[in-house]
Order: C-alpha cells, then sequence, then structure tokens
C-alpha cells in the first residue's frame, strides 16, 4: 500500500495533467531512440568536424586560415552571398507582396514556380546554367559578343547560388503576409498614405522579424550551397572555388586538419544562424501572440 | 468639424465578385450631417457598398458623388474618407498617439502640420475618446473597445469629409457595444458629420441611425426612417429582417381582411378579392377562446420575462412560433389555446 502511494506522490501532477496514456517505460524507450538519433545524426558529427579541425593544435587551425587560396576561397563566398541575399530578399519581399495583397490570375502557377528550386537537384540547376551560358550553350553568342565570362566564373556562381535560394525569402514571408491580410494597409489607405508610405511604415514593421529570419535562412544556405556551384565553377583554386569546394578540395588531398579547419567555418555559421533563428522564433512567436489577441 | 457637411449620392452601382452579383443596382442619397445605417444579412453586400463610397472596391457600374462632385475614379487616398474596420487594423507596432497622428504624418511635407500642431491634435482626439492617459500604450495593451475608440479617433484625425464604419461593434461584447453606441451618437451629435455605418444588428441600427438602409440579397429594400421600416416594411425581407413573424393564409372579401373566415383589422381597402398571406410579429396575436380564434395549437413552453409572456405554440401541420404577450393569464403546457390576430403586414 504505501509503496503504490508513494510512486502516485511522485508524479501526481505529470499524471493528472498529461493525455499521454504509454506506460513510463515505453515512454522512455522511445524518448532514448529519438537522443541517440539525434546524437548519432546530428551531434556527432557537427562536434567531429570541431574534432577534426583542432587534432593538430590551435597553431595548425589557424594556419589553414593563412592559406591564400582559403582566403580567396572565403571572399569569394562572402561576394557570392553579398550579391545572392539582397537580390533574393528584394525578389522574396516583392513576390510575396504580390501573392498575399492582390488577387491575380495564374497565381497558383506563380507560388509553384516559386518553389521549383526546391523540388530540382542542386547539380541540375548548376547543369541549367552550363546549357545557358557554356562555350556550347543557347547563350553563348550573346555572352561571347559581350566579352561576357559566366559559367567557370563569378558570374556563374552568383547565378547557380541565387536560383538554390530563390524560394527561401518568399516562401517565409508569403503565409506570414496572407495570415496578416490587407486590414492594415487599406486602413493606412484611407487615412491618405501613398502606396510607398504603407509600405515603410505599416508592412515592412510588420513582416521584420519573419524578414530577419528568412535573410539569415537564405545566407546560410548560400554560403553553404555545393551541388549547383560545383557544376558552374569549374574549381579554378583561388579564383572560382567557395568555401564547400574548398573543403572537397583539401580533403581530397588529405589534408584533413584544413579541411576540417574551413568546413568549421560552415559549422560555426550553421550554428550562429540556428542561435539567432532560435532567439528570433521566440521574439516572433511573441510578436505574433500579442497581434492575434483581440 | 467640416464646415459643410458632405451628400454623397450612389447611383446604379452594381458589383460581381468572380461572376456572382453581389449589389445589383443600388440607388442611395446620404443626406448631409446624417447618421445612417446599413443594416442587411451577412451576404447582402452592405460592406461592399461601404468599401465601394470608401474607394476600397470599385464598381463594375454606377457612379458616386461627394456633394455633386463625382469620386467614383477618385483613389480612396483623395477621397477623404474616414473608415473605422470591424477589427480595428490599429498599426500593432506604434503607440496609440502614433496610430491616431499616422494619417497627418503621412502627409506630404507641403501640406503636413507642424509636429507641435500634430501632437496637440492627437492630444485633443484622446480627449475626446476619453483615453488620455493611453497616449503611450500599444494596441495590445487596450480593450477591444478601447481599440475601437483609437480607430475612431484615427479616422478623425484626418478632418475626413465622410465617417464610414464597417460593423464597428461587431467583435464586442453586448456591454460595450451599447456603450460605444451611445458614445458614437454623442460624437456623431458633436461633429455633425454624415456618417454611414454597416450592421447586422437590428437593434443597433434602429437605435443609433437617423435613416435605415435595408439590403437584402445585394438589393436596397428599403430607406427610411427606424420607425416606417418598422411600422410599414418595403417587402416580406424586410419584415423577416427586422424581427421575427408568423406567415398565415388569409383572404381579402369585399374590402375585408378574413383570417379562418374571421375578420381581422387590417386595412385592405385598395386591394381586390383573392387569397393572400398576412405576416403577423409575435405581439400581434392575443390569446382567445378557441371558438373566437384565428389561429390555434397547442403550448411546447411557456415564460415571463420583463412583465410580457412568451408563449411558444405548434399549430396542427407542426409549425412552432412563439407569441409575445402583455396578458396576465397563462396558458398551460399542452393546453391548446386560440389566438386572435390584432395586425399584421401584407405584401404583393
Amino acid at each position: 500500500m504505501s509503496e503504490i502511494n508513494a510512486t502516485d506522490i511522485g508524479l501526481p501532477t505529470l499524471r493528472a495533467a498529461s493525455v499521454v496514456t504509454e506506460r513510463r517505460p515505453v515512454r522512455i524507450a522511445l524518448i532514448a531512440v529519438a537522443v541517440a538519433f539525434l546524437l548519432l545524426f546530428l551531434v556527432l558529427p557537427v562536434a567531429a568536424v570541431f574534432q577534426q579541425a583542432f587534432a593538430k593544435g590551435l597553431g595548425a587551425y589557424f594556419e589553414s586560415f593563412a592559406d591564400a587560396d582559403a582566403l580567396a576561397a572565403i571572399e569569394l563566398t562572402v561576394l557570392v552571398a553579398a550579391i545572392a541575399v539582397p537580390f533574393n530578399l528584394v525578389f522574396g519581399i516583392a513576390a510575396s507582396w504580390a501573392v498575399a495583397k492582390f488577387e491575380f490570375t495564374g497565381k497558383a502557377l506563380f507560388v509553384t514556380l516559386i518553389d521549383l528550386p526546391f523540388s530540382v537537384s542542386p547539380v541540375v540547376a548548376g547543369l541549367i546554367y552550363i546549357l545557358l551560358f557554356g562555350s556550347q550553350g543557347y547563350l553563348a553568342p550573346l555572352t561571347q559578343s559581350l566579352d561576357l565570362q559566366i559559367v567557370f566564373a563569378v558570374p556563374g556562381i552568383v547565378l547557380a547560388t541565387i536560383f538554390v535560394t530563390f524560394p527561401l525569402v518568399a516562401r517565409q514571408l508569403i503565409p506570414l503576409m496572407q495570415e496578416q491580410g490587407i486590414g492594415d494597409e487599406e486602413a493606412a489607405l484611407t487615412l491618405g498614405a501613398s502606396g510607398f508610405h504603407v509600405f515603410r511604415t505599416v508592412t515592412l514593421p510588420n513582416i521584420k522579424w519573419g524578414l530577419l529570419y528568412s535573410v539569415l535562412l537564405c545566407n546560410a544556405r548560400a554560403m553553404g550551397e555545393f551541388g549547383a556551384v560545383s557544376v558552374v565553377s569549374g574549381h579554378i583554386r583561388g579564383l572560382t572555388d567557395t568555401v564547400p569546394l574548398h573543403v572537397e578540395i583539401l580533403y581530397n588531398e588529405y589534408n584533413f586538419v584544413a579541411a576540417f579547419a574551413v568546413a568549421s567555418l560552415l559549422a560555426g555559421l550553421a550554428l550562429v544562424t540556428l542561435v539567432i533563428k532560435s532567439l528570433l522564433e521566440w521574439r516572433y512567436a511573441d510578436g505574433l501572440a500579442a497581434s492575434a489577441r483581440h | 468639424m467640416d464646415p459643410k457637411p458632405t451628400t454623397i449620392a450612389v447611383e446604379g452601382i452594381a458589383k460581381s465578385f468572380k461572376g456572382t452579383p453581389v449589389l445589383r443596382d443600388i440607388n442611395l442619397e446620404i443626406r448631409a450631417g446624417e447618421l445612417l445605417a446599413l443594416l442587411g444579412p451577412s451576404g447582402s453586400g452592405k460592406t461592399t457598398l461601404l468599401r465601394i463610397i470608401a474607394g476600397l472596391e470599385s464598381p463594375d457600374s454606377g457612379r458616386i458623388t461627394f456633394s455633386g462632385a463625382d469620386t467614383t475614379r477618385v483613389p480612396v487616398q483623395k477621397r477623404e474618407v474616414g473608415f473605422v474596420f470591424q477589427h480595428y487594423a490599429l498599426f500593432k507596432h506604434m503607440t496609440v498617439a502614433d496610430n491616431i497622428a499616422y494619417g497627418l504624418n503621412a502627409r506630404r511635407r507641403a501640406d503636413r502640420p507642424a509636429r507641435n500642431e500634430i501632437a496637440k491634435r492627437a492630444r485633443d482626439l484622446l480627449d475626446l475618446i476619453k483615453l488620455e492617459k493611453f497616449a503611450d500604450h500599444y494596441p495590445a495593451q487596450l480593450s477591444g473597445g478601447q481599440r475601437q475608440r483609437v480607430a475612431l479617433a484615427r479616422a478623425l484625425a484626418v478632418e475626413p469629409r465622410v465617417l464610414l464604419l464597417d460593423e464597428p461593434f461587431g467583435a464586442l461584447d453586448a456591454q460595450v457595444r451599447k456603450d460605444l453606441r451611445r458614445w458614437l451618437r454623442d460624437i456623431h451629435q458633436r461633429t455633425g458629420q454624415t456618417t454611414i455605418f454597416v450592421t447586422h444588428d437590428q437593434e443597433e441600427a434602429l437605435e443609433l441611425s437617423d435613416r435605415v438602409a435595408v439590403l437584402h440579397a445585394g438589393r436596397l429594400e428599403q430607406v427610411g426612417t427606424p420607425i416606417e421600416v418598422q411600422d410599414d416594411p418595403a417587402s416580406v425581407a424586410v419584415l423577416r429582417f427586422l424581427g421575427d413573424a408568423l406567415d398565415v393564409a388569409a383572404e381579402v372579401r369585399q374590402h375585408r381582411l378574413l383570417v379562418n373566415d374571421r375578420f381581422v383589422l387590417v386595412d385592405v381597402a385598395t386591394r381586390g378579392d383573392g387569397p393572400t398571406r398576412l405576416h403577423v410579429r409575435p405581439w400581434q396575436f392575443d390569446l382567445t377562446s378557441l371558438e373566437d380564434a384565428h389561429v390555434h395549437g397547442t403550448v411546447t413552453s411557456v415564460y415571463r420575462a420583463q412583465g410580457r409572456a412568451h408563449v411558444t405554440i405548434e399549430r396542427p401541420g407542426g409549425a412552432v412560433f412563439t407569441i409575445d404577450t402583455a396578458q396576465a393569464a397563462m396558458p398551460r403546457i399542452d393546453e391548446r389555446v386560440g389566438l386572435r390576430i390584432v395586425g399584421g403586414h401584407l405584401f404583393d
């Protein structure tokens, strides 16, 4: 009797509040499986990257970045992200504004097209640009007459990155803007505000958290893109190698410390993005809850 | 505020959405300084009509004039209307004072009042809506009723020519609704502004407005004072929308109206002989003996409230209706009772 009572008291609130019907051992087993998977497939690999990067000490780690090719790769990656992210930011805002606030024919098709880069393999995305701009490509006569080098050069890498990160901002903002509706904008219009003024003072503040969040994701993806960029880059060291491509080259040369050191930059970027994303989600959820309250 | 209140004329307005007509040939004149209610069930097109007057929708045909000038093609920003939305549409990221000042701050520099003047206007309006202490609060910190007052102040701040309110009290609970109604009436009396408000609540329309325009299925059924639409509804739709009514078979014979072969005191002097339907309000019945009855039935429930007896009766054939009488004698449940009709409405 006393034993039974003790266990009953041991978990009184949990038992009372919970709607879970599974018995304790089952629950523990399920949680253990989930945690084991997380450890095995997510935590361990990331930890391994850092472990390998620091395998020969801090000195060797930092030396990896002193290499001119590594520096060039980092520079190129930053440059590509600095072009691709603002481009997709502007496109994403424009597209979600159009989809969420206006009715037009072909809207469903438009939304589907925005999603295309998500469903196409990045390698195919890269090949598209080879087909278009390669030396035998459809647009080769045009680029040659203008003396433009697109593939195996920076413009191709930028194009491939834009393609791959195309849906990120729009996908994030469309549901947000649709949920917010057009009531606030209509109110501002009846008060005499011009279209641009409404956008700046009403629409933009309403989406700022979602926007920041999507830019972060877009940036992480732009910097980490491998497949599409690999196809169009041509792997010219110091010229058309981005950070992910450089990692591969170093690894293939059995230069593990350098490979993992450079890789740790990308892993670090991912972690920082996750932390900021979580902070934003927390902030953003708060904001959303406040706006949903009547 | 406006020295000369605006007259609004709605001329032959029609509108469909994706092939479904929502407004058909609406003609309506809103007099200067009047408080007009657009009343109708949901889907009657009343909100669409209000939005067309505001410039938030454009009509398929017809035109809108403000004091005689055609405004059909004038964009919403230039129409100088104050619009109040059902769900307030306050700017969440701005304080109450900034919300109220929004319209003034949005003006081009040449037309914009000086900063301290804008601040003074916002303060005056906060006084008017009795929220002086809430200038620095955010909308999320206010109750529904307070938010709607802020929304009204924001609309008034730009000194609009007309004030348009779309179900302004629809999202509020009963007590707050009643308070805000009285308060809106006060504000209207003080500003004398031409005001149109949309509602599906008959009581609200009848209590607040100078005139009521009743819409049904995209058509304007009747425009008149609250008393006119109640005493003399223009159609069955108006009658039904303004309250319950039982329709009974009747017959006109030699300028007398008969129900169940017994005379009813309703004027049919101008009607020819023949069968018709008489629409009777719950309070146009008296309980009587079965021999004298125009209609009869079995009592299914009875209750008394505020001096009136509400008796629910099932007629032979199964139709159930409730009458509302001041008579003191209450029938028992399952008792068969007779009813005498003391008034009613005829159409066609």
